[in-house]
């Protein structure tokens, strides 16, 4: 029977009801502290969102490196470019929807293409945080929940993306984003999710970690889904031995340990707070069908747009509940013994 | 450590003519080896490029990446056969390398990109992002107390492009003093004049209101483009724009201030008759009656 993998180092209580919530942005904006303090060539542009992306945090502490750039996300990725180009580390910081959504194309053009095929040193260090991604933005309603911005990044030779699954793990993300070079594309959602790793959980830009060991399917899931496939794996104890697997860093792709992994279970389901192709489950399926088919469930977003209510009563609604993840193991272990 | 040194400004208003001259010869011999690409743009702006990478800018093209130079942001990314032909006549690479310019492996891609050739500063042709990537450099060298200059290059034509104003909007509040913009205000565009497609008039007083310093100069004379960049040196509290006024196609003329050559290359027959015209004005140039 599988465990949970002692050497992630999840909070003791991950299991109970008072398990701690808190907004994984408050992790993007302590990391951003950290990489200033350890770089002063760090420098955050924020577009009229200062306090809800946190970038605020970083204000307070190095006013004279935030720059207010106004409702005009275009200009802010092209600028932030520029800046790196003068020897600047940029996170730039915004909604989701707007940066990479409204900025994708200055995005691909001044930071992915611009920086590929640099020599070392050359790159263009831009950072893009999304915040407010997926549909857990809730009463903003559709036009403000981010659902296919993954995929959008992924596409982008070049582009790192993180999806962090708590604001420990955004912290630590933000801080290697910061010492990593080229651009980077980190994702999170708007509400307050359980806070599941600790600072001693590992952490590496491009590396999968394996949460709870399992032989017969594999979860595999970013964001705060990783819970919900924590909660899922819990709730199938007695039934189906699920691993679960935490990929924060959508690319890179480990591919080295997901095919590891499914050479034992056999099986995978993917779980994500996004539409539910090009992103996590579009990288795993790719990757799995190239390399070693084998049955997949997705759950994710099913191809439709958002809507305003609670991040909890959408979530039941879109599908993305550890219930959710139960019945899609339950469907990818069967298609398994056909 | 070796001491870089910027390369000697040529100063000589004849020597600058004759370089332009040649440059425009070479981009035209690039455009037919080419096949395709934009000719009368190059052509037009061929005095400004010949005048920043001669005698304005501080640069060395023995070191590209030398941390003190002044940075030349191409926005208008489409007129790159003026940038390459000055790049290769001030010494970036070989003038030969021109003839490779969009053919399979060339550095000299078909728009810029920067990590492809040692001295680009940025990757450009979807319109309107130039003038925010040298905001933004103009804003990191300020934060540092750095002293260099930026250069950003645009078109007339992506002034209709909504970024060029946000980044107009930030340079302008920021009082970025170490930006020159200039415009290349030819009034022309793929599918006819400026002022038919979408009036940009007027024009200086978009910029003046957007707390811009502005200069209006007649483009094709060299020493025109050296005075104002030496003027925008002087302000102090403002970015400065230069409306660099000139004609399209300027020295061949069946080419100049004809839309149609916007987006098109010579054909060998066409180059022949260009670069006689061109050699024709050269002649003059050395004899003082140009």
């Amino acid at each position: 029977m599988g465990t949970l993998n002692p050497n992630a180092y999840l909070v003791s209580n991950l299991y109970a009801k008072d398990i701690k919530k808190v907004k994984t942005r408050d992790g993007y904006g302590k990391g951003l502290v950290k990489a200033g303090e350890k770089n002063k060539n760090v420098v955050v542009l924020c577009a009229d969102l200062s306090e809800s992306t946190r970038s605020e945090w970083f204000q307070k502490k190095f006013p004279d490196r935030f720059v207010e750039i106004g409702v005009a996300e275009q200009n802010m990725a092209s600028l932030a470019s520029g800046m790196s180009a003068a020897g600047k580390i940029a996170f730039i910081s915004s909604y989701a929807v707007f940066s990479p959504g409204r900025n994708n194309e200055q995005i691909r053009t001044t930071i992915s293409y611009n920086s590929w095929g640099s020599k070392p040193g050359k790159e263009i260090n831009v950072k893009i945080a999304g915040a407010h991604a997926g549909i857990s933005v809730g009463p903003d309603g559709a036009t403000h929940q981010a659902l296919e911005d993954v995929g959008l990044m992924r596409l982008q030779p070049g582009m790192t993306v993180i999806v962090p699954c708590d604001d420990n793990e955004c912290e630590k993300a933000t801080v290697a984003a910061a010492e990593t070079p080229g651009p980077f594309y980190l994702r999170f959602g708007r509400a307050d999710y359980p806070s599941i790793t600790t600072e001693k959980t590992p952490f590496k830009v491009g590396r999968i970690e394996e949460f709870r060991s399992g032989k017969d399917c594999t979860i595999i899931a970013n964001g705060p889904l990783v819970y919900e496939a924590l909660t899922a794996a819990k709730k199938l104890e007695k039934e189906i031995d699920c691993q679960v697997l935490n990929c924060h860093t959508v690319k890179p792709l480990d591919g080295a340990t997901l095919l590891k992994a499914v050479q034992k279970t056999g099986c995978v389901v993917t779980a994500e707070e996004h539409q539910w192709q090009g992103g996590l489950a579009g990288a795993v399926a790719e990757f799995l069908g190239e390399n070693y088919p084998v049955p997949i469930k997705r759950v994710g977003v099913k191809d439709r747009f958002g809507e305003s209510g609670t991040p909890d009563e959408l979530f039941k609604v879109f599908g993305l509940t550890s219930d959710d993840i139960v019945k899609a193991v339950r469907a990818a272990v069967k298609m398994k013994k056909k | 450590m070796v001491e870089i040194k910027p390369i000697k400004k040529v100063t000589d208003i004849k020597k600058l003519k004759l370089l332009a001259n040649q440059i425009r010869q070479d981009l035209i011999e690039a455009l037919v080896s080419a096949g395709s690409g934009h000719t009368a743009g190059p052509l037009g702006m061929a005095d400004v490029f010949t005048a920043l990478y001669f005698n304005v800018a501080k640069h060395n093209p023995k070191y590209p990446f030398w941390e003190e130079r002044d940075r030349v942001v191409l926005s208008n990314g489409h007129i790159c056969p003026v940038i390459y032909s000055t790049m290769a006549n001030v010494g970036y690479f070989p003038r030969k390398e021109l003839k490779t310019l969009r053919h399979f492996g060339t550095r000299l891609q078909g728009h810029p990109h920067r990590s492809s050739l040692p001295g680009l500063e940025t990757t450009s042709g979807p319109l309107g992002s130039g003038l925010s990537q040298a905001s933004g450099m103009a804003y990191a060298f300020r934060m540092d107390n750095k002293k260099n200059r930026v250069f950003c290059l645009m078109s007339d034509g992506e002034q209709e492009a909504g970024q060029t104003w946000e980044a107009a909007l930030f340079a302008g509040k920021n009082k970025l003093r170490n930006l020159t913009a200039f415009i290349d205000r030819n009034n022309i565009q793929i599918d006819g004049h400026t002022e038919d497609i979408m009036p940009l008039e007027p024009l200086a007083d978009k910029y003046r209101s957007f707390n811009w310093h502005v200069i209006e100069i007649d483009a094709n004379n060299i020493k025109a483009v050296i005075d104002a960049c030496n003027e925008a040196a002087t302000i102090y509290e403002k970015p400065t724009l230069i409306i660099a006024h000139n004609i399209p196609g300027k020295g061949v003329s069946f080419m100049e201030n004809d839309h149609e050559w916007h987006g098109k290359p010579p054909t060998a027959e066409q180059a022949k008759v260009a670069l006689a015209e061109l050699r024709v004005w050269r002649e003059n140039i050395m004899k003082n009656r140009d």
